[in-house]
């Protein structure tokens, strides 16, 4: 018989802080994974002092678990069989419970919280193994079990769980503010938005788009990338953002060397002013240093020099292929190596400076009054909102 | 197509003809019985797609044994080129094809060389042509197949295929195949002295996943699908019956249209290049000589892809290269081959006209082409 799990037990005790922090620590996250789940209509969702059920209403508990599995601030979680705190039915549960998993050797742990029950727990961890020894071919093994069944006896109800899975970990996106994450098709700007996420920082993304030099394949690439990371939080707001007159104001008024570096001060600039609007704290970068001719320090500096905000740089001491190694591990890696042109790769010069300094760079953006280019830009913000994406359209 | 969008790449695939559209969705609300089949219903269906195989045979001047029907031209090419190949396979062989083909030549051609076939790469003039001097040289005793395509996708160049077909009757037992998709419905198409040609429907307002090969009933193809009964033993798997049956109407429509539509589309191509070479940083690329359904030309301050995006958010539907090879970041192999630049072969936009293409329509593109060039041209 196919046995169907009617909750999801979610455990945040372990991370759990105290006092106000403690509440807003666990209203963050219920609603965190509610948005991460809101693909599921049929769930419901019940808090407790130490836990978060999910009331699963027949949706499929290996549908939910991969999207769980990714949100912060979890320690871990198990499919549960809710029944009533009667040992025969307890007994009956946990046969059917071995019954319709695989393996050949099973660990019973019970834990009774709730003291009035009449069996202590090792009677009941004795009751139920009887019930499954004499009625399938399942023996005990203490130390390595394929089955490690726990019931947990409370007062309303008893739970019954055949397994424990890991949560991420970290804390609830979120709880720690608001960032602006400076979002390219590339692989390193993702990977720095997980890792913000994970240390319970919301982010919203900003991407610089520059038609007809970048084509509509490449703002897609953007928003897919927003929308595989959204996981974490449940949806990103992406702010992409009109560069192109901008840009080619660069390319006609400074010197070929500097553009990039100017074009890089510029896109600070324009985040650092939609970051102040939209609430966030600081921005969020996937400078790695070193990495390439416009994250040398010389080049940090002189682009740095345009915001008072913190700029955090999650990946900046990490070498590529341990930025990869997350990429992958966070399914963004395929999406950031299709080769569609961002607009860093347009106006590559031949010899980009690597030393730039602040007095040149200024002394360049002299010639022009980009002000009112900056302005337009953020006037022109199209900002969409990017969730898992769900393919249920009709057509297919 | 939203009817604010010019389309102008009917060399890359064509809107069904309403008539074509129509007759097909009748046909698909009644059969779904499989051709083959000995009952009643069966039996009918086949008698109708052997009347489009007639009538198709016909309109080509061709034995209605003598036309196969595939899944397009890409396959069509593939069994002629291949079912040859395939049955030399010990004694392998010579074969000529030419540096400027589609990738559905070109590839079976790469795959030959590598199971041990030796393969002559015509190359090509700056309009696109090959050389009869050239083609001359290269046949050798041994050679089995020439393969030359009778109108380049990509600049429209046509190749003198009477010169050729006449010369390899007199001078070589070599079979020769024509990849005749650009010139279906455009400029005459003769099949005496051809003994394999390749045909699509989509190019000519006919439905996707349609295509002919033509193949003189004598030459031994090896089958590439192998299967039951099907075209003569040729192609197996059931039937496309109905998609089949829209065949001969497709191609009917088009050879009565093919007239008009040469005038129409030499009236639009004179009008463009009258206005491109009023700008100076547009090089054509087409010859004069060409089919003038198709023009292409680069753009020495923007590349392709830069040069598509601005025109696709204003409204045009335009290719750089061969739609095959669109999502490739590689120069035009056709302009490189005709001795063009990397820049000029990474900088060309090719339009393609049918008789629904406009005046109007030509006009606007030339104005917008103007607009993008102004605002976006940089040095390359």
């Amino acid at each position: 018989m196919e046995l169907v799990y009617d909750h999801i037990l979610v455990r945040y005790g372990e991370l759990s802080t105290k006092g106000k922090n403690r509440k807003d620590f666990i209203r963050r996250l219920t609603s965190n994974i509610k948005l991460a789940l809101s693909g599921f209509d049929q769930l419901t969702y019940e808090q407790t002092f130490d836990r978060i059920y999910i009331h699963l209403h027949g949706t499929p508990f290996d549908e939910v678990s991969p999207i769980l599995k990714e949100v912060f601030g979890i320690s871990s979680f198990s499919p549960t069989l809710k029944v009533e705190s009667d040992l025969n039915t307890i007994k009956e549960a946990a046969l059917m419970v071995a019954n319709s998993t695989n393996g050949h050797t099973f660990k019973m742990e019970t834990r009774r919280h709730d003291k009035k029950f009449p069996h202590r727990s090792d009677e009941i961890n004795r009751a139920c193994a009887g019930k499954i020894l004499a009625n399938t071919e399942w023996k005990v093994d203490v130390h390595h079990p394929d089955l490690h069944l726990r019931v947990e006896v409370r007062e309303k109800a008893t739970y019954i769980m055949p397994l424990v899975v890991q949560g991420a970990g970290g804390y609830p996106t979120g709880i720690g503010g608001k960032a602006m994450l400076l979002l390219s098709g590339g692989i390193d700007s993702p990977v720095a938005g997980y890792l913000t996420m994970k240390r319970g920082i919301e982010i919203e993304a900003v991407h610089f788009s520059s038609p007809p030099y970048t084509s509509d394949l490449a703002k897609g690439k953007v928003l897919d990338l927003a929308s595989q990371i959204s996981v974490y939080q449940g949806q990103i707001k992406v702010h992409v953002v009109p560069f192109t007159d901008l840009q080619l104001a660069i390319y006609k008024n400074c010197n070929e060397s500097y553009a990039i570096t100017i074009m890089r001060r510029m896109m600070v600039r324009i985040a650092d002013r939609l970051a102040q609007r939209r609430n966030c704290m600081a921005l969020v970068t996937g400078e790695s240093v070193g990495q390439v001719a416009s994250q040398t320090l010389n080049s940090m500096q002189t682009i740095n020099d345009v915001t008072t905000m913190p700029i955090l740089r999650p990946v900046v001491t990490y070498d590529k292929l341990e930025i990869i190694d997350v990429a992958k591990k966070i399914n963004t890696y395929e999406t950031s190596i299709l080769p569609y042109e961002d607009c860093c790769t347009i106006f590559t010069p031949k010899n980009p400076v690597t030393k730039p300094t602040i007095k040149r760079a200024v002394e360049m953006e002299s010639h022009f009054d980009f002000e009112p280019l900056i302005e337009e830009c953020l006037n022109n913000i199209e900002t969409v909102i990017m969730t898992v994406k769900k393919q249920e359209e009709d057509l297919f | 197509m939203q009817h604010n969008r010019v389309y102008l790449d009917y060399a890359s695939t064509t809107p069904v003809h309403p008539e074509i559209l129509k007759a097909y969705k009748g046909l698909l609300d009644v059969w779904f019985v499989n051709s083959e089949s000995l009952y009643q219903e069966g039996a009918q269906l086949h008698q109708l797609m052997e009347k489009s195989r007639a009538q198709t045979a016909s309109l080509l001047n061709v034995r209605p044994n003598e036309i196969i029907f595939t899944s397009g031209a890409s396959e069509a090419s593939s069994m002629a080129i291949k079912g040859v190949a395939f049955r030399h396979l010990e004694k392998k062989g010579h074969l000529i094809t030419t540096q400027v083909e589609h990738s559905s030549v070109t590839n079976c051609f790469k795959q030959l060389e590598e199971l041990g076939f030796e393969v002559t790469w015509l190359s090509v003039d700056k309009r696109g042509c090959i050389s009869m001097d050239e083609l001359k040289k290269s046949v050798r005793h041994d050679t089995l197949l020439v393969s030359i395509m009778m109108v380049n996708n990509e600049v429209g160049a046509i190749n003198p295929i009477n010169e050729i077909k006449a010369y390899l009757k007199n001078h070589s037992h070599a079979l020769l195949h024509v990849d005749c998709v650009q010139a279906l419905g455009k400029i005459p198409v003769d099949l005496k002295d051809i003994d394999m040609a390749s045909f699509s429907a989509h190019k000519i307002h006919g439905l996707k996943g349609s295509g002919v090969l033509f193949c003189r009933q004598h030459i031994d193809l090896m089958p590439l699908v192998c299967g039951g009964q099907q075209e003569f033993g040729r192609r197996g798997g059931t039937e496309n019956a109905l998609v089949n049956l829209m065949f001969a109407k497709t191609l009917r429509l088009a050879l009565e249209g093919q007239k008009n539509g040469y005038e129409h589309a030499k009236m639009l191509n004179e009008y463009c290049i009258e206005q491109l070479s009023k700008m100076p940083e547009i090089e054509l690329n087409s010859s004069s000589e060409g089919l003038p359904h198709i023009l292409n030309f680069s753009c020495s301050t923007m590349l392709s892809e830069v040069l598509m995006n601005a025109l696709n958010t204003r409204g045009f539907c335009v290719s750089a290269q061969s739609t095959c090879h669109s999502k490739s970041k590689a120069p035009s192999f056709v302009l490189k081959a005709m001795g063009y630049s990397d820049q000029r072969a990474l900088s060309s936009i090719r339009l393609s006209f049918s008789y629904e293409t406009t005046l109007k329509d030509v006009e606007s593109f030339i104005h917008t082409l103007k607009e993008c060039t102004q605002k976006y041209g940089t040095r390359l």
